[in-house]
């Protein structure tokens, strides 16, 4: 079994040369090389390491690519424990590594919940002898996501969460929400709040719009997530704690979120892949693997939320990788599960992005890399001398398309599947190791 | 109303799953093709041997009395072997998906199947997956096609033409099947749709379908041929969307004070069941020179066979 989280063990020294180097966090974006040391960390980068300067490293020769850190997914659920039927640690770093991410925020919707110290001691131990990838998990905000009593804050802090999120829950109760940012000011501690009303969204299963009502299927309006956007802001300009929104899918919420910022405060923004690279209108007739939360949109909320990445009001985009068994997709809309798996495509759909003109490089970069570190206190998500040789090497042209019977994950509930892509990753570091290679 | 013979219009399809996937000249042909049913249906012997050898599977997931027995009769009169399943009290209860239930039912050879679910889309779902056809009988809040036809074929043998006439759809437009594949077959066949009903029941972009909204309802029957009154669906309610039926009987039901907004001769029709009281006054819905409910049932059972024989003669 492959370990190397302690970086102890010496490795011979490596060197990629000839590649872009694209570094958002040091502004770096130039053709140069990658020296890693023994110890798998970054020992020179930029455009005067070649070959030459490393005589004794192993070459990755990679000219026409371009290597940026290696891809933090800020909202992964992983399927250990409770339910390891549709993914665990192992399979979860197939997938991840084959797309160029090297770190995880797990999720801490699992069965049982990760809502106190045990669990998540479970989770890391699990992880260290499993995982390729490294995971960082968050665990609950109350106990049991019931939304009522807030979970051991510090002590969970101590012992390695990494920050605090109901997943695939909404905190509704004012007082509770009221508190929880209060207490968790003293901590300091990281609030990721997924953004829903339960009582708007009851039974809703795809956006509220015209396809809604030919459907036939209950919708679930945008002023859902709206309302608690605004409701959290408000509250947390008391405290001016830590706080994250982690998934956002219209338009009008762009608006709250710019006019928070304009009155100074503080607090950062995700976006799901799915809701930039899909719209509502992709469902046609019944599509479950597209029934989503937050729902796909219409595509002017779509169109906004591009905007939104490339103007810096949103700071995130993550996979939103939920793996569910397909014969759990294979069921009435109404009864299908939620999610798609995609960790794996990430990169692949983001650079859609680019190529498509509407947004930079460097913008989907720092958004997949330096920002989550930044949010989430991390020491990755850059290539800075002395850091973690985490690297994704990728090309940026070449075109592929997704087939379900290349999925690596264990579920196969991809939401573009047959998508025409460009741009694929063909090599993964995590720690100076190659644990990837195409 | 008569058969063109010249006209080869064909059936191209091998499910019924909803009207929005029909062209206007397979309308025209399902309804040519109920008229003389309607007829047979009048004899004294209304026995035909066109399903003979063929199985017919209702697979009922919710309640029915009306369209289960009408699919019945309809099977039965042109010799099909017709089979009922009693879902309620079935496997699926004991929790067999849709999909479970669909093949081992496939596996028994049947030449259609019914279907009625509550949840929308479950018609197409079990289209994808078994070799026979599937008619559609209602699925959530998306279409009842057989309704909307027997609807059609009502309003022709009444008004003798569809083109022109102003229709009004009244009430629980959010959650009506019933609704929605009217306002698809009508705006194909050239009415003028109205819906009426308070905002809280109105779908979200419903104004999008071709239809013109109303929450007056003596302004929105203002002109009308056609009155449809729907069921409040309270079943497919999840809190509260009026405030009492009271008040709703006393802005949204039908009664002769309000039906004297529209034409002289406009007809009251119901897919049923009733809410007597809630909906419609009780002596309005028995008024035979106003009333067609008693119509539609009839033309029911002609406009599925229709169905059953066009489906079965049309492999495609």
């Amino acid at each position: 079994m492959f370990k190397n989280f302690n970086g102890k063990q010496s490795m011979k020294k490596q060197c990629i040369t000839n590649v872009r180097i694209i570094d958002p966090k040091n502004s770096l974006d130039e053709i140069g090389g990658i020296l890693i040391n023994e110890q798998g960390k970054i020992e020179a980068i930029g455009k005067k390491v070649s070959e030459l300067n490393a005589s004794d490293a192993t070459i990755y020769n990679c000219p026409k690519k371009i290597a940026i850190p290696g891809i933090i997914d800020m909202r992964v659920f992983v399927g250990e424990p409770g339910f390891e039927y549709k993914e665990n640690f192992r399979t979860l770093s197939q997938a991840a590594i084959s797309g160029g991410v090297t770190a995880a925020i797990t999720m801490p919707n699992t069965n049982p919940v990760v809502d106190n110290v045990s669990t998540l001691d479970f989770i890391k131990r699990r992880s260290r002898d499993k995982s390729i990838i490294k995971i960082f998990p968050l665990a609950s905000l109350t106990k049991n996501t019931n939304g009522e009593d807030m979970t051991e804050f510090g002590l969970l802090k101590l012992r390695g969460a990494w920050g605090f999120t109901d997943g695939l829950h909404c905190v509704q109760n004012n007082k509770v929400m009221d508190k929880i940012l209060n207490y968790a000011k003293n901590k300091d501690a990281l609030i990721v709040q997924f953004p829903q009303d339960n009582e708007l969204s009851k039974n809703g299963v795809i956006h509220e719009g015209f396809l809604s009502t030919k459907l036939g299927l209950k919708g679930i309006p945008d002023i859902a997530e709206q309302i608690i956007i605004e409701r959290d802001l408000r509250l947390l300009e008391q405290y001016n704690g830590r706080y994250h929104i982690s998934l956002l899918s219209s338009k009008k919420s762009l608006e709250i979120i710019k006019s928070a910022r304009a009155r100074g405060l503080k607090f950062t923004v995700g976006v799901s892949i799915n809701n930039l690279s899909l719209n509502d209108n992709d469902i046609g007739d019944f599509r479950t693997f597209l029934k989503l939360s937050p729902p796909l949109r219409s595509e002017d909320d779509r169109i906004a939320l591009i905007e939104a990445v490339e103007d810096g009001t949103i700071d995130v985009i993550v996979s939103d990788h939920k793996p569910e068994d397909e014969e759990s997709k294979r069921l009435t809309f109404q009864q299908a599960a939620t999610g798609a798996s995609g960790i794996e495509t990430l990169l692949a759909l983001s650079l859609e992005l680019v190529h498509n003109e509407k947004c930079t490089l460097n913008t989907i970069i720092k958004s997949l890399t330096s920002n989550p570190a930044e949010i989430l206190g991390l020491r990755n998500g850059t290539l800075s001398v002395g850091s973690e040789a985490d690297i994704a090497i990728f090309d940026l042209q070449k075109p592929w398309v997704l087939n379900k019977e290349n999925i690596k994950s264990k579920s196969k509930n991809t939401a573009i599947e047959k998508r025409k892509l460009q741009g694929k990753v063909e090599k993964t570091f995590i720690n100076g190791k190659l644990v990837f290679s195409e | 109303m008569a058969i063109n013979q010249n006209q080869a219009v064909k059936y191209n399809h091998k499910h019924l799953l909803g009207i929005q996937y029909l062209s206007i000249p397979e309308i025209n042909l399902i309804l040519d093709e109920s008229l003389a049913f309607v007829e047979l249906n009048r004899q004294e012997n209304k026995k035909l041997k066109i399903l003979n050898g063929k199985t017919q599977i209702n697979l009922f997931f919710e309640t029915s009395t009306r369209t289960l027995s009408s699919f019945e009769l309809a099977g039965k009169r042109l010799g099909a072997d017709v089979m009922n399943m009693n879902v309620l009290n079935s496997a699926i209860k004991k929790g067999e998906t849709l999909i479970d239930t669909a093949m081992t039912l496939n596996a028994m050879h049947p030449d259609i199947l019914v279907i009625r679910h509550q949840d929308s889309g479950a018609a197409n779902l079990l289209s994808q997956k078994v070799n026979c056809s599937v008619i559609n009988a209602g699925d959530g809040r998306n279409e009842h096609p057989t309704q909307a036809l027997l609807d059609a074929m009502t309003i022709k043998m009444k008004k003798k033409k569809i083109e022109g006439l102003r229709v009004a759809i009244c009430g629980d437009i959010m959650h009506s099947r019933v609704a929605r594949s009217n306002i698809y077959l009508l705006n194909m066949l050239g009415a003028e749709v109205r819906v009426i009903g308070p905002t809280t029941l109105m779908p979200k972009n419903i104004n999008l379908f071709g239809v013109k909204v109303f929450n007056d309802m003596e302004k929105g029957l203002e002109g009308c041929d056609i009155i449809m009154m729907l069921r409040m669906q309270t079943e497919r309610m999840d809190g509260s969307y009026i405030p009492s039926t009271r008040e709703y009987y006393e802005f949204f039901g039908l009664d002769y004070k309000k039906i004297k907004n529209a034409k002289e001769d406009a007809l009251i029709m119901h897919p049923g069941p009733m809410n007597r009281g809630i909906e419609i006054d009780t002596s309005l819905a028995d008024d035979i020179n106003r009333s067609i409910i008693v119509q539609q049932v009839e033309m029911g059972v002609a406009v599925r066979m229709a169905c059953l024989k066009i489906l079965m003669e049309n492999k495609v």
